[in-house]
């Protein structure tokens, strides 16, 4: 199961609506093993392009010593589908290589829809999962 | 002479769960071949028909390889190549399979 704040799971929806019609894709690093995904990096697609999307080689390498240095790793790895459903591809599932990461898929066919999906994709296996979305904690 | 490579979490079932291994080479070629001697069955996992496979990213200190000289990359002594999966994927009828 996913557990994700509600504050990162608006971000990765917002992040993929303002991206449309190209796919957008990102990361929510979190302490290793710790399987929270706590800091939502966006990323920038470097196909830019509706059909694909890739990180771009350097800010990959940025991206992994910095979670490097500060004991993280990609907890939820995300992109978004811009005309299908959110349920990984052939290719999706080609590059998957991250065993233990939640690989989140949203969809924004739908301007008016949320579609927003969780797979772990281990040996080509992909297995969908529960998302629970957890309220802010109570400071209101 | 000995070159420092970071292998990535997916790759550390071929190195005891190290992060980061030692080996040797005057080409980054060689140096993965000497690896997969060390390492065996890992140099399959980076390169195919005698070239960098699309999955992995591999930098020399800072740089891409691919925009230095793929395989045939010179490296040297107290260099870090560091590999990294690619993250990449997209829609089922994306032509870049």
């Amino acid at each position: 199961m996913l557990r994700i704040d509600r504050a990162i799971y608006d971000e990765i929806v917002a992040h993929a609506r303002r991206d449309h019609p190209d796919e957008a894709c990102g990361v929510v690093a979190g302490p290793e093993g710790s399987d929270r995904p706590e800091r939502f990096i966006p990323m920038l697609n470097a196909a830019r392009s509706p059909t694909f999307y890739e990180f771009d080689s350097k800010d990959l390498l940025r991206l992994y010593r910095e979670m490097d240095d500060r004991g993280e790793e990609p907890v939820v790895i995300y992109h978004s589908h811009t005309a299908t459903e959110a349920y990984p591809s052939r290719t999706d599932v080609s590059y998957a290589s991250e065993p233990k990461a939640h690989y989140v898929l949203v969809s924004t066919r739908d301007p008016d829809t949320v579609e927003f999906r969780s797979f772990r994709i281990v040996d080509s296996v992909i297995t969908e999962e529960e998302v629970q979305v957890l309220a802010p904690a109570a400071s209101e | 002479m000995a070159i420092e490579v970071r292998i990535p979490t997916i790759l550390r079932n071929y190195t005891d769960g190290a992060k980061a291994v030692q080996s040797t080479g005057s080409t980054l070629g060689e140096l993965f071949a000497n690896l997969d001697s060390s390492h065996p069955g890992i140099g399959g996992r980076l390169v195919e028909d005698a070239k960098l496979r699309r999955f992995v990213n591999v930098y020399l200190n800072d740089e891409d390889v691919r925009f230095l000289g793929g395989l045939d990359t010179p490296v040297a002594d107290g260099d870090t190549v560091t590999v990294l999966p690619a993250v990449a994927g997209g829609a089922p009828d994306a032509a870049r399979v």
